[in-house]
């Protein structure tokens, strides 16, 4: 075991649907900075496990094993002070608030005053939003919005990044920049990253191990 | 790293925790209570224990003299004639209206029509409705004389006339606008649109595929309702003392003269009155249940029959007629009260006055303040603690993943079955002996019984279906629980809760035996004073008491859209 690599690492984590087994027990090594890909059909708990990675999973979903990142135990600890970043399908952005105020609302406390702000113009520049700060959400196309809320994860310093199918609403030469950008941002901040997708192109751009979850919902 | 949250973040977040473990239980134990106390206060002395008014053994004696009562039967009738035939009409039209009219321009017409008849109280309905009814009121003054004849209002009782006919209006009024209400509330949890394109492409008419594929689903989540407006309109009292006969009057009015007798020893006779209630509107529901087999039972083989129904167009006609006279009914009456608070002379059969005049509000302004202020403050005072105890028991309903039973609903609805003269006159016992009566806790807690309930109602879906993702998002995005709530839950429900709180207003407003009682005639409100001036005032002062009391709520109403839609001016994702 190489226990000074760090990364996310799963032992034996299993899910299971009140008496049902949905998640055999699975062991799983993500060093930092690469990806790896879950599998499996629909129903197979794949987002179920995602969850739990982040402290989220609802009753009664339940599941056991022990979950690591950067060699500390996740087991016990509140989702807000997990540091495990996630994307979901839809991309989540608070209709309430401005897409800056959004990205806003992901910095960490101890960034203060005008620095807030110069961090989030920053990421809207790098994702190519400038000027977005003032923008209602729902004036952004689905690629806009999918790099705003990319964005917003990324700027509260998550140690590592969950990725529930982000790239299945987009289409065509759309999902392939998102895809790029999402992993080359991974990449470069050294976060062992965790996709589930029904997309073989997404498991091959991720281009780390790929796990095919058993479809458990026919078993007898 | 900012893996362990500070100390102050811990202590906040356990103050969080602490509330929400305790909604539940507090809120159960804040409404069920008073009605258990209540009920109890008013049993005891039934059966002759009141030891303040010298009643220390159990006698029949008090049931025994409240038979003896001269007019008690036709009392009962009267109610029972009232409460059982509007809750038929209000039920038959709404259904109707939807089943007739699903899916066109005059169900949306219905849906924006519902909300200020719903907002109006009872008593100013009723009030405006005696003003457009009488034989002095506006629409004999539109049709005389050149259609009716009349030169001198004629001597007929068309408001309070001995057969309940104008009370039974007034109720249909207020109980169709309410049953449609939550029954598009329940509508949303059926798939409509799938279960009647299956049944159309089957062959069935519309009308026939809505009675046979939507009403089955919907109509057990409209029991508790039916019974809630079952049991307020067999023991309602403020539009009973405005619209309903006097000699003698429903049974609940009947009741609450006793309460007020000089002689006390007619408490006891109050106290047994009080148990008959709670016995009929019991009675009437077991009636109801027993309908509800048989109509199922005769309906399950006429279900399946194969009958595809016809054009719909009588149901049309009918309900759409029924629809019209309502509104306008509601709409005159409010404008009648409106018209007459500032009309000046305005002879018989003029249609409007020949003057018009402020001087009636100006001058009953220094009277009307107090009580305008009693209003606002209890009403605000109730609808704020109802939220704080609602979002508390929604939020930790979410956060356990637990859903209320079928049971705990009718815990809920337990303020809204109880006829209100059942327990309240007993909870005004233990009011006065614990030295309450009179007081704000007492007016603001006899309110928040029936606030609470229809601010959980109406807070409940939009709370439990907006996606739970977004909480997620936000604890993955490093935000504590409280947070998480604060900065995205309370913006993104800002609209519902800001109606719910609207809702609460308007059914506190209405609250005319609650204030009787708890205000023991120090705090009055518009209500109460409405109520008071409504059999013999001036009827501009009438109206401006009405109309004061009718506007209160709809002003309520008009924030709670305004207000998020201003605010969320240029979210669009915030616009439903």
């Amino acid at each position: 075991m190489n226990a000074a690599a760090g990364g996310l690492r799963l032992e034996s984590v299993a899910v299971w649907l009140g008496p049902r087994l949905l998640v055999p027990p699975l062991d799983l090594a993500i060093p930092p900075g690469t990806a790896a890909t879950l599998m499996g059909p629909s129903g197979s708990g794949k987002s179920s496990l995602l969850a739990h990675i982040c402290g989220t999973l609802p009753p009664p979903l339940r599941a056991e094993g022990t979950i690591r990142l950067n060699d500390r135990p996740l087991a016990g600890l509140a989702p807000e002070d997990r540091r495990v970043g996630i994307l979901f399908q839809d991309d989540l952005l608070f209709p309430h608030l401005s897409v800056g105020r959004n990205l806003a609302f992901a910095l960490p406390r101890a960034v203060k005053g005008r620095e807030r702000r110069r961090r989030v113009e920053a990421a809207l520049a790098e994702s190519g939003l400038e000027g977005f700060y003032g923008r209602d959400p729902a004036t952004l196309s689905g690629g806009q919005r999918s790099r705003a809320a990319l964005m917003r994860t990324l700027l509260a310093e998550p140690l590592a990044l969950l990725l529930d199918e982000p790239f299945s609403r987009l289409d065509g030469p759309l999902r392939a920049r998102l895809r790029a950008l999402v992993f080359d941002h991974a990449r470069r901040r050294g976060l062992p990253t965790l996709l589930v997708t029904h997309d073989p192109d997404d498991a091959d751009a991720a281009g780390g191990p790929v796990i095919m979850l058993p479809d458990t919902q026919n078993g007898v | 790293m900012a893996a362990t949250p500070g100390l102050q973040g811990r202590r906040r977040r356990g103050l969080w925790d602490a509330w929400l473990a305790a909604a539940p239980a507090m809120t159960l134990a804040l409404f069920l209570v008073p009605i258990a106390v209540g009920l109890l206060g008013t049993w005891l002395p039934a059966f002759g224990y009141l030891p303040a008014l010298g009643g220390s053994g159990l006698t029949i004696d008090p049931w025994r003299r409240l038979f003896a009562v001269p007019g008690l039967g036709e009392a009962v009738r009267l109610s029972l004639a009232t409460g059982i035939g509007s809750t038929v009409l209000s039920l038959t039209i709404a259904m109707g209206s939807l089943a007739a009219w699903h899916g066109t321009g005059v169900e949306r017409a219905i849906r924006r029509t519902l909300a200020p008849v719903l907002a109006v109280p009872h008593a100013a309905l009723a009030v405006g409705l005696a003003f457009l009814l009488a034989p002095s009121g506006w629409i004999a003054r539109a049709l005389s004389p050149w259609a009716t004849g009349w030169h001198h209002p004629p001597d007929l009782a068309i408001v309070q006339d001995p057969g309940g006919l104008a009370l039974t209006f007034g109720l249909v009024i207020k109980e169709t606008a309410f049953l449609l209400f939550m029954a598009l509330a329940a509508m949303q949890q059926i798939r409509v649109d799938d279960g009647m394109t299956i049944a159309r492409s089957l062959g069935y008419r519309p009308l026939a595929a809505w009675i046979k594929t939507i009403l089955p689903q919907l109509y057990p989540q409209m029991r508790l309702p039916v019974f809630a407006v079952l049991a307020f309109a067999l023991s309602v009292v403020d539009m009973g003392m405005i619209l309903g006969p006097a000699t003698p009057p429903p049974l609940a009015p009947l009741i609450l003269r006793w309460t007020a007798d000089p002689d006390l020893s007619m408490r006891f006779v109050a106290a047994a009155g009080a148990g008959l209630q709670v016995l009929l509107v019991v009675a009437a529901i077991a009636l109801w249940i027993a309908a509800e087999r048989a109509v199922a039972a005769a309906s399950r083989a006429w279900l399946v029959a194969g009958r595809r129904g016809g054009s719909g167009l009588p149901a049309r006609a009918v309900s759409g007629a029924a629809q019209v006279i309502l509104a306008l009914a509601a709409a005159g009456s409010i404008a009648g009260l409106g018209v007459w608070s500032v009309a000046a002379r305005w002879h018989w059969p003029e249609s409007l006055p020949a003057g018009w005049r402020l001087s009636t509000w100006t001058g009953a302004m220094p009277a009307l303040a107090a009580p305008a202020w009693t209003t606002l403050g209890a009403g605000l005072a109730s609808t704020v603690l109802a939220l704080v105890l609602v979002v508390g028991c929604l939020e930790h309903e979410q956060r356990h993943h637990v859903r209320p039973t079928r049971r705990a609903l009718w815990l809920l609805y337990t303020p809204l079955l109880v006829p209100q003269i059942g327990f309240l006159f007993g909870l005004q016992v233990v009011l006065v002996a614990l030295g309450l009566d009179g007081g704000w806790l007492a007016l603001v807690w006899s309110h928040l019984l029936f606030v609470l309930p229809y601010i959980f109602l109406s807070l409940a879906d939009p709370w439990r279906t907006l996606d739970e993702r977004y909480q997620r998002t936000a604890a993955c995005l490093g935000a504590a629980p409280v947070r998480a709530f604060l900065a995205v839950k309370l913006p993104m429900l800002l609209r519902p809760i800001l109606v719910a709180g609207a809702v609460g207003l308007s059914v506190s407003v209405a609250q005319y035996l609650p204030t009787v009682f708890a205000g023991a005639g120090r705090l009055t409100t518009l209500t109460t004073e409405a109520v008071a001036l409504a059999s013999g005032a001036d009827r501009r002062v009438i109206g401006v008491y009405a109309f004061a009391q009718a506007l209160l709520p709809l002003l309520g109403f008009g924030i709670a859209l305004a207000l998020p839609a201003w605010l969320y001016r240029r979210r669009r994702g915030m616009r439903r």
